[in-house]
């Protein structure tokens, strides 16, 4: 029996990350979607450790680390750079966290998207500086608790709706993914490799010591986080939207809070009104 | 060919007889010229390289770390806030050794708002790791742009060609244009021993422990050294080739002087004019003008100042707190030496304001008569 994704390793378990870690896992598809003929660019991040110090490498694929603010920028160029050398087969990948991503690398990322330049940015949102020890980002939730944000009711300001964001720019592909959905995952890196221009993924990608979760339950939280109705799973492609797992019947918030340490201080009104935010949003 | 250039234009034509292969620029005043050339160039089917049009400085030299990592030859400008808002990736690109070459224009950095040359910009960034190449001419500042790629290239450092804001940028002069099939000839294509390669997958700036780091920095160091001579092979393979020879200095009329004005970029043209007003009056003076910033030439300046001449050092720049930075560095290159000549510091000319023959005539004499101020820098203001 073929299976339905890769079997071709192109990470390898050499890596320096925490238990239960979605970041690796998620690397993990990309490059089984993706493919050997793929240059990698890192910016700060907790990629810019768990990929292994000098001279190891955890990736089977060429990898640039560059500054905090410019992945997106590093990417283009590597693309200029390859098709200068006269290479246009290689897959130009800027795989930036949420702080790159929501904050520091937002002008870069905006300036990509913008010029339709052929690369693909992966933005795996943990929801916060994990790399620096759990500081609040524009992708934390609101009511989540970080060392930035430790009083009662954690983050005051809802997440930054960085779909919206990116997708503002007509980029030609735009998707969410999330590592319970293996095979919806890699489809979706597969599909990303066949397009021309500037795409985008966005993966949501729980972290245990950022969560304060279990390592066991970071899949189950990946799952939940869409069984939920929080995190859609879902493709925009030529303008047109088109929702992957679509879900018949939602599992109350509560039962992805309740698995997460940063939410312990939320109070039953704010997981009420949490409940009808996303009751909206899905009746919209 | 000769041609008509102004030296924003001059930039962009030595990228262009470079072959540089990617370009990613970004606007700001009294750069642009020099990159709207290059775009029009593309859009005309002159230039073959690409032309990213990112959306910062910042956006820029990120752009042509990935280009350089990846084997192309690059290239970019900017001045002042520009380059200042680089500096992260000034480190970054110079640590990792990619000989990217970029024409920096000096302009004064604010507050408060200033559009006119000034050197702070340029050589506040002496230690990112970059070579720093000072210009007085237009036809210099395509001949450096040229050098400055083999001379990157070969230690693997990358080059800043700098130039004064509108003395230089937007002023036109007549330049020596060298044909393509002669550039190639002195400049080969830029052929990379590691690069970003899915046959060879390599990771480039990894994360490496204290001893590593070092080592790498003391590679640097070394690279340096290696170019304060490389400057001047270079320079002189350039006379050959194309009739013009450069070094680490320029020394003129300095053989039996008693004082020397000490200058860089265009000032260094009007100091010649004063030079030669102050022999007429039978004084014994003579210009050094310093090419090159990074490396140092302390080594050059040691051996060629051995007899005790008075220098009287012209910065346009300064930095609060201590002095001129051209004097700055003089100091400490000849403090080692035996017969160590004295330095006089004048700042002048900051925020664009104009350095006069007459002005540098009068500081030549306030030196040469032992008037000058020894331990505070003087500034000098043209009256005129």
């Amino acid at each position: 029996m073929k299976p339905s994704i890769a079997e071709e390793e192109l990470m390898s378990p050499g890596h320096l990350a925490c238990q239960g870690c979605s970041a690796t896992i998620s690397m993990r598809y990309a490059l089984k979607g993706l493919g050997r003929e793929t240059a990698v660019v890192l910016p700060a991040c907790c990629w810019t450790v768990l990929a292994g110090p000098a001279p190891r490498s955890a990736l089977g694929v060429p990898v640039l680390h560059t500054a905090f603010a410019s992945a997106a920028a590093a990417a283009c160029g590597v693309k200029a750079g390859l098709l200068a050398r006269g290479d246009s087969r290689t897959q130009v990948m800027a795989w930036a966290g949420d702080g790159g991503t929501f904050d520091i690398g937002l002008q870069a990322l905006s300036g990509a998207a913008d010029r339709d330049e052929d690369i693909l940015y992966v933005c795996y949102d943990n929801e916060a500086y994990m790399n620096t020890g759990i500081q609040r980002s524009g992708g934390t939730p609101q009511g989540a608790w970080t060392m930035t944000t430790p009083g009662q009711g954690g983050s005051r300001r809802p997440k930054k709706d960085l779909d919206a964001i990116v997708l503002a720019h007509h980029i030609p592909y735009f998707a969410t993914a999330t590592p319970a959905y293996a095979e919806d995952m890699v489809r979706k890196f597969q599909k990303a490799r066949s397009i021309k221009g500037f795409r985008f993924i966005h993966v949501l990608s729980p972290c245990p010591p950022g969560w304060k979760s279990e390592p066991a339950d970071s899949i189950k939280l990946s799952r939940l986080a869409v069984q939920t109705g929080l995190f859609r799973l879902y493709e925009v492609e030529g303008g047109r939207s088109r929702l992957n797992v679509p879900v018949a019947k939602r599992k109350p918030v509560g039962e992805y809070l309740r698995l997460q340490g940063r939410f312990r201080a939320m109070t039953p009104q704010e997981e009420a009104r949490l409940q009808r935010r996303v009751d909206e949003a899905w009746s919209a | 060919m000769k041609k008509v250039l102004m030296g924003n234009h001059a930039a962009a034509v030595g990228a262009a007889l470079a072959r540089a292969q990617v370009v990613a620029a970004y606007p700001i005043t009294p750069q642009t010229q020099s990159i709207e050339l290059l775009a029009e160039m593309k859009e005309k089917g002159a230039f073959p390289g690409a032309y990213i049009a990112v959306e910062s400085e910042h956006s820029a030299m990120a752009a042509l770390l990935g280009a350089a990592s990846a084997g192309a030859r690059t290239f970019t400008a900017t001045s002042s806030h520009g380059l200042a808002y680089m500096h992260e990736l000034l480190h970054w690109v110079a640590g990792a050794r990619l000989p990217v070459v970029m024409a920096e224009v000096n302009r004064a950095l604010a507050a408060p708002w200033s559009l006119w040359t000034d050197q702070t910009d340029s050589l506040s960034q002496r230690d990112t790791g970059w070579l720093q190449f000072y210009c007085s001419t237009n036809q210099e500042i395509l001949d450096t742009t040229i050098m400055a790629y083999k001379i990157a290239e070969a230690v693997r450092l990358p080059a800043m060609v700098v130039y004064d804001g509108f003395t230089l940028s937007h002023s036109y002069e007549p330049v020596e244009v060298p044909a393509q099939d002669a550039v190639d000839a002195f400049l080969p294509a830029y052929r990379p021993e590691q690069v970003l390669d899915t046959a060879r997958p390599l990771a480039f700036g990894a994360l490496v422990p204290p001893k590593e780091y070092l080592r790498l920095r003391r590679s640097m160091a070394a690279d340096m050294a290696r170019a304060e001579t490389l400057i001047e092979e270079v320079g002189r393979e350039f006379g050959e080739a194309f009739g013009r020879c450069y070094g680490v200095f320029d020394a003129y009329r300095c053989e039996d002087a008693t004082t020397l004005l000490v200058t860089s970029g265009a000032v260094g043209s009007t100091a010649r004019a004063a030079v030669d007003a102050l022999r007429e009056r039978g004084l014994a003076a003579g210009n050094l003008r310093i090419r090159a910033f990074r490396p140092f030439p302390a080594q050059a300046l040691r051996r060629f100042l051995g007899r005790g001449v008075k220098l009287a050092v012209v910065d346009r720049n300064y930095s609060p707190g201590a002095s001129g930075i051209f004097a700055q560095e003089i100091r400490a290159a000849l403090y080692p030496a035996t017969a160590r000549p004295p330095v006089f510091g004048y700042v002048a000319g900051l925020g664009g304001g104009d350095i006069t023959v007459e002005l540098l005539q009068e500081i030549w004499s306030k030196v040469d008569e032992g008037k000058a101020e020894k331990t505070q820098p003087t500034w000098a203001e043209d009256a005129r």
